[in-house]
């Protein structure tokens, strides 16, 4: 076993971060390639396995009797690529921003809000067209994460991971009880909701995605001009401020970009959790805690998860499919039991 | 002697013993007071339930149905929607507010109430898997639904290990989450006319009640209430913390004993009505504010009843034509109080 390896075990990437610079270079070298191939081969099984599995050369060849299927699958592929890239660095700047270990759009109420304006779209303004829901998304999910997050930092202490992550389970508790009840006046909404609410990419074409991309290449951009204000937040607000930046400006940048993130791939896809809170943390034990490395590569591998996960609920239980939502949370929940496990959670 | 001088007696030959005994007489005083308040709550909220609504029976009329008169219309309406739907409620209420009681008070954090950390939603998702994926039915839902709590139960207790009950309480939200994402996959694969059972699962409701429910449910508290009440003895010096419990000759395997009896409890309920949100985590804080701040499970349970058969009036009558499951009307009451707790900094024992 090599040093490295060790590291890659190590279950505090925050507790180390001086042992990390000496060890991580080597392991910087291979993460771009490593990452690289298995997206690739995420995006090839993604296309090629499923209920009826195609010869990978199909996809190419136009005259192949196996082409319009694999054309179809094609589709949910880059669907699924653009919500994982999206969720996971939404994930990676709330978990930054909020310098807290178990921030993720889903646990903290993010998707539920933009759950509620959907239906809430649906019901009483009669919206029908995805332009539509991924405003009213986006409305939602900006009203929750505030929300969640100035619930939290009220009392003493600001936010602590346990205060945030009750404030996220009671808002979303809250939101879902009034979908709940709007659903209960509007039955036809009810039954597009549940197929809606489970999170999936299936049956969903390629102008669905054109639709949402304006908006995720928004936040890419926000992101990406995030990474050296998170950096910099990283050392706490007075050492921030002390460096130059205007804390609150920075802060109001990178959250347009979670919303803009969580909010146009939960518009997309549906509510999706768990992966916006595994990728940035395994992601982190490869390059550390620089967030102009850890952004990017997030997004690769949040791809990769979701399109493999993906993948393999197409074939876990034939004839029906495990939604790629569900799938997210039986790969996730081992991970964010792990995890707080080794964590010294703050108290209050 | 010095004690009697200072003390302005109102008996002037009130002894030391006398004035201690007095003393130790207000607390009883009112912990006999809350429990008989609440209890005629529940029986005012009860009456209400059966007696009042769209369709009114007169107290007269009631007790002529009970004891076999047939009334046209009437009989049906109060023996076979009414009263089970109230007794139902009645009964899951209590065990809600029984279990969330002692989860608080043993775990010593008002957060960790089997509704928050995800023990109500692992006994629905094992549920909803028995009914859709195996077709059960009957009692064997309410066995797959103990089956599914306890195991959730052991997993966060686990994975929490020992001392601190805020990883507790992450872990449980954590799996509330995923158990929630199980619940919804089983819903795209259920009947599409069955949103009924869709939203009792998601919300809780007793919209669905029957007598033979309510017949295995009254069976399975008459056997649990009383070994809880035997195992909660020492409850209020397990709240001083497990060291000085364990130092005071209260161990560990009586605490864990009463975890599992409260996790049942939960479980049944879950079984018999879904998991209506908040009504575990609400009854606990507010059976103790009005005990001035001691545990009372017996009020904490009347106060679940309220609760649930309070909201299921509300839910059945406060908008128009709609019937709101329970669910909803004690999800939409509790989440602010779960969020004024997060904003005051009361999720610790201190404040509590």
């Amino acid at each position: 076993m090599t040093v490295a390896d060790v590291r890659v075990t190590d279950p505090d990437p925050h507790a180390s971060g001086t042992g990390r610079v000496a060890t991580s270079g080597r392991s910087r070298r291979w993460l771009p390639l490593v990452a690289v191939l298995v997206l690739a081969g995420a995006l090839v099984c993604s296309a090629t396995i499923g209920a009826a599995p195609v010869p990978v050369e199909a996809l190419w060849t136009p005259g192949h009797p196996d082409h319009a299927i694999a054309a179809a699958r094609l589709d949910r592929t880059w669907l699924a690529a653009a919500v994982g890239a999206a969720l996971a660095l939404a994930g990676a700047l709330m978990q930054g921003l909020t310098r807290n270990p178990i921030a993720d759009p889903g646990l903290l109420g993010v998707n539920a809000g933009a759950s509620m304006a959907i239906v809430l779209s649906i019901s009483f303004l009669g919206a029908s067209t995805l332009t539509a829901y991924v405003w009213f998304a986006l409305l939602g999910a900006a009203v929750a994460a505030l929300l969640v997050h100035a619930i939290a930092s009220l009392g003493r202490g600001g936010a602590s991971p346990v205060k945030i992550a009750v404030a996220g389970a009671a808002v979303t508790a809250a939101v879902t009880s009034a979908t709940s009840g709007i659903l209960l006046l509007d039955r036809a909404t009810l039954q597009s909701y549940r197929f809606w609410a489970v999170g999936t990419v299936g049956g969903r074409g390629l102008d669905v995605l054109l639709t949402g991309l304006p908006f995720l290449l928004a936040g890419l951009v926000l992101a990406i001009a995030g990474s050296r204000l998170l950096d910099a937040l990283a050392l706490g607000d007075d050492v921030a401020r002390s460096l130059g930046r205007r804390t609150a400006l920075d802060r109001a940048v990178i959250g347009l970009a979670i919303v803009l993130l969580a909010g146009t791939a939960t518009a997309l896809a549906g509510p999706i959790a768990f992966v916006g809170l595994v990728v940035p943390h395994v992601v982190r034990t490869f390059v550390g805690p620089d967030h102009r490395r850890l952004l990017p590569w997030s997004a690769v591998v949040g791809a990769a998860l979701v399109l493999l996960a993906d993948t393999v609920g197409r074939v876990a239980l034939p004839p029906t499919e495990v939604q790629v939502g569900v799938m997210a949370a039986v790969v996730g929940l081992p991970f964010f039991l792990v995890l707080i496990r080794h964590t010294r959670a703050g108290g209050l | 002697m010095n004690a009697v001088q200072v003390a302005p007696a109102p008996a002037p030959h009130a002894t030391g013993v006398e004035l201690v005994r007095r003393a130790a007489r207000g607390p009883v005083r009112r912990r006999r007071l809350v429990i008989a308040g609440t209890a005629v709550l529940v029986l005012a909220l009860f009456a209400a339930r059966t007696l009042l609504g769209d369709y009114t029976i007169t107290v007269p009329d009631f007790f002529r149905i009970l004891t076999g008169t047939q009334i046209p219309g009437a009989s049906f309406i109060l023996m076979e929607v009414k009263l089970p739907r109230a007794v139902l409620a009645v009964l899951v209420g209590f065990a809600f507010g029984v279990a969330g009681a002692v989860f608080q008070a043993t775990l010593r954090n008002p957060l960790a109430s089997p509704d928050v950390i995800g023990i109500s939603a692992g006994a629905s998702a094992s549920a909803v898997v028995a009914i859709v994926a195996f077709g059960w039915s009957g009692s064997m839902v309410s066995l797959a639904a103990v089956v599914g709590a306890l195991g959730c139960a052991v997993v966060i207790r686990l994975v929490a290990g020992p001392g601190g009950t805020h990883r507790l309480v992450l872990a449980g939200i954590g799996l509330a989450a995923a158990m929630l994402s199980v619940i919804h996959y089983f819903f795209t694969r259920a009947d599409e006319w069955d949103t009924q059972l869709v939203l009792r699962w998601l919300t809780g409701s007793v919209s669905q009640a029957n007598w033979s429910q309510i017949g295995v449910l009254a069976l399975i508290l008459v056997v649990l209430l009383p070994l809880v009440a035997w195992a909660a003895r020492g409850l209020r010096v397990v709240e001083l913390g497990e060291e000085t419990a364990y130092a005071l000759g209260e161990g560990p395997a009586r605490q864990a004993l009463l975890l599992v009896l409260a996790t049942l409890l939960a479980a049944v309920g879950v079984a018999a009505a879904g998991p209506v949100a908040f009504v575990a985590f609400l009854s606990g804080p507010i059976a103790r504010f009005l005990n001035a701040g001691r545990t009372t499970l017996l009020a904490s349970g009347f106060v679940g009843a309220a609760l649930l058969v309070g909201g299921d009036y509300i839910g059945d009558y406060a908008v128009g034509n709609v019937n709101f499951p329970v669910g909803v009307v004690t999800g939409a009451l509790g989440a602010p109080f779960l969020l004024w707790l997060v904003a005051t900094g009361r999720t610790g024992r201190r404040a509590s």
